[in-house]
């Protein structure tokens, strides 16, 4: 022991030397710049965007935050195009940053979705037309300022001077960014940095709305210190998985899990304790099941996406789960892909919790925006069931399931902000009756996004749950289809029973008013109708695409 | 001394603070359970760097401590916000959303 420890210590410890041009330089990492372009295009329009809340007068920061914001993230757009066009996608893929991010089909294929995802987003961001106008301003659905205490006379100066929070577009760039290295992180650093990074802004998004801020900030509160939680327990999870592998890159993991590693006295003592490996795996599976909202780990979904401001809502109910999918996809099936025995039986069991208790709870919600929560929840058991299929056509269908739910997700909450009252936004079910008689355009795009959810043939979710389902049962998983099907009928109830309230029942006398929206919103919506339409009726080319994407690279 | 010791060590903090965010109520009490939380995986990392040699551990354990610092401006900041609106930090006064 005393042999090698004195060998260790050499590693990190140098003898002095007299004169220091002797001292041997360390090579410099070699970076692909053109091949993490998306990502750094959308730091960079990031860091402008903080720059021009530190400097550009308060009057012009709106239409440059905008500008900054939608060319960024078309240019991050375009970047990925080039890079899938190039062979990326497939063939050429790599992983580059000295092993730290991959560049492969399913990378570049979610990196796309959540750079659109965000480009919608940024619209319903935007949107300056519902609220009433203020003292003669124009505003958002974000707090004056988000410092105040609400009610108060710091916020009522505010209010007067007409101040906005344009610093939601700074951070929502973070997110994305952080969310664009999520599924692509090929290491588990990688992994736990960037799931920092796309977090962190989120919980202060969260905390931002103009209405109901008290719920807004409680809302935050709770989404921080359960994410801190669950991020650390993640943390835990990667150092158990180091102390096995004695690395922190998949495929070095995924070698030293197949036994084809190449075995050092240390690797020895560690690799015979399983311990390591499977409690390891098991927290940091588990600190990404929380952010996909699965059951057990879903608490904190329905306050969450009720109090936070509904274009935050939407964003993360859609974003969130896309990149931490992809990473919960990259991590089973490049890392422990050799484990997967030992993996599939928890999450047989978690699908079926989650798809039924979504199902299920949602049935008995009276507030439009957590009904949308419980149902995203049981989308997550859905895509689950893809999950566990472990061949390449359930890569390929999960990655095709997150669009078709992504973009209606976005609609969906988007129609929300558009039902107001007094109050603000009117997202008590009750309300909503009758609304078919009152706007019936309104009402049938919501119907088109609840037939989506619900997953009736000719939408998008019939497409995608079609997939995920036969993808599972070619797997081997035929039962847990048939709970699928099961709770997907349940879910149906509930998302029929809001369609037959918002056109067979009475409008109330005291109902909501429906707000006219700017193209913004009107694009965010129509978007979500045409992706539900074209992925419901004609989804070979995009199930093609997700099947050419659907091969990770070690 | 024998390095498992020290894991021994990591788990045990890492368990308190675990057992802190789940019965504490104080949120900055709360938030303080999760740092130790992070510190535990700290000591773990750089036990394991010991054991396998190599020093990845210990770099993991620098970018622990950044992310611990953002994490820690982000959460004071929201916390400190629900304080001034509520003049509480207790988490069980956060009930707004309950059915």
């Amino acid at each position: 022991m005393s042999a090698t420890a004195a060998a260790v210590h050499s590693l990190w410890t140098t003898r002095a030397l007299a004169d220091t041009a002797a001292t041997p330089a360390i090579p410099t990492p070699h970076i692909e710049y053109a091949q993490l372009s998306p990502v750094l295009i959308v730091f960079g329009a990031a860091v402008l965007g903080v720059l021009i809340e530190a400097f550009a007068p308060r009057a012009a920061r709106y239409a440059g935050q905008l500008a900054v914001s939608v060319v960024g993230l078309a240019a991050a757009f375009a970047a990925l195009v080039a890079l899938a066009a190039d062979g990326y996608a497939q063939g050429r893929s790599h992983v580059a940053a000295m092993g730290a991010v991959a560049v492969d089909g399913p990378a570049l294929f979610l990196q796309g979705t959540i750079v659109l995802i965000a480009l919608v987003a940024t619209f319903t961001f935007a949107e300056r037309r519902l609220d009433p106008v203020a003292h003669g301003n124009r505003v958002d659905s974000f707090a004056a300022q988000g410092s105040a205490v609400p009610g108060g006379e710091q916020e009522q100066k505010a209010v007067r001077a007409g101040f906005t929070t344009t610093e939601v577009f700074p951070l929502l760039l973070f997110a994305v960014a952080g969310m664009m290295i999520f599924p692509a992180a090929d290491d588990l650093l990688t992994l736990f940095v960037s799931l920092e990074v796309f977090s962190l802004p989120l919980y202060l998004l969260c905390a931002l709305a103009r209405r109901r801020r008290l719920m807004s900030q409680e809302a935050s509160v709770k989404y921080f210190l359960l994410g801190a939680f669950s991020s650390a327990i993640l943390l835990f999870g990667i150092a158990l998985l180091y102390g096995y592998a004695g690395t922190v890159s998949y495929g070095g993991i995924a070698d030293v899990v197949d036994g084809t590693a190449k075995l050092t006295p240390a690797l020895a003592n560690t690799t015979g304790n399983d311990a390591l490996l499977l409690i390891g795996g098991a927290m940091v599976v588990m600190g990404l099941l929380f952010k996909v909202a699965a059951v057990p780990f879903h608490m904190w979904t329905p306050d969450v996406y009720q109090g936070a401001p509904t274009p935050v809502t939407g964003f993360m109910a859609a974003a969130v789960k896309v990149a931490a999918f992809g990473a919960l996809l990259r991590l089973l099936y490049v890392v422990l892909p050799g484990m997967r025995w030992d993996w599939r039986p928890v999450m047989w069991g978690v699908a079926i919790v989650t798809m039924v208790v979504g199902a299920i709870i949602a049935v008995t919600q009276t507030d439009v925006k957590r009904l949308l929560a419980y149902s995203s929840i049981a989308h997550a058991g859905f895509l689950l069931t893809g999950v566990i299929a472990v061949s390449p056509s359930g890569v390929s269908s999960v990655l095709f399931y997150l669009v078709a739910y992504s973009f209606v997700t976005l609609g969906g909450f988007a129609v929300v902000t558009l039902v107001r009252d007094a109050g603000g936004e009117a997202t008590h079910l009750s309300k909503w009756a009758g609304l078919g008689r009152r706007s019936p355009l309104l009402a049938a795009v919501f119907a088109v996004f609840l037939l989506s959810f619900a997953g009736i043939p000719l939408t998008a979710g019939f497409s995608g749950k079609f997939a995920v389902f036969k993808a599972a049962a070619q797997g081997g998983a035929v039962p847990l289809v048939v709970v699928g099907v099961i709770s997907s009928a349940i879910a149906a109830f509930f998302y029929i029973r809001v369609i037959v309230m918002m056109f067979f029942q009475e409008p109330q006398p005291q109902g909501p008013t429906v707000a006219i929206p700017s193209p913004l919103t009107s694009t965010a919506i129509a978007l979500g109708v045409a992706v539900t339409l074209v992925l419901g009726v004609a989804p070979q080319y995009f199930l093609d695409l997700a099947g050419k994407a659907g091969v990770f690279v070690r | 001394m024998n390095p498992a010791n020290y894991l021994y060590l990591s788990a045990l903090l890492f368990t308190i603070g675990a057992a802190g965010v789940l019965i504490r109520r104080n949120a900055i009490i709360v938030f303080m359970c999760v740092e130790l939380m992070l510190n535990a995986c700290n000591l773990a990392f750089v036990t394991f760097s010991r054991l396998h040699g190599n020093l990845d551990g210990q770099i993991i354990a620098f970018f622990t401590m950044v992310v611990a610092a953002a994490e820690v401006v982000v959460g004071l900041a929201i916390i400190v916000t629900f304080f001034r609106s509520r003049h509480s930090a207790s988490v069980d006064d956060a009930d707004l959303m309950k059915l």
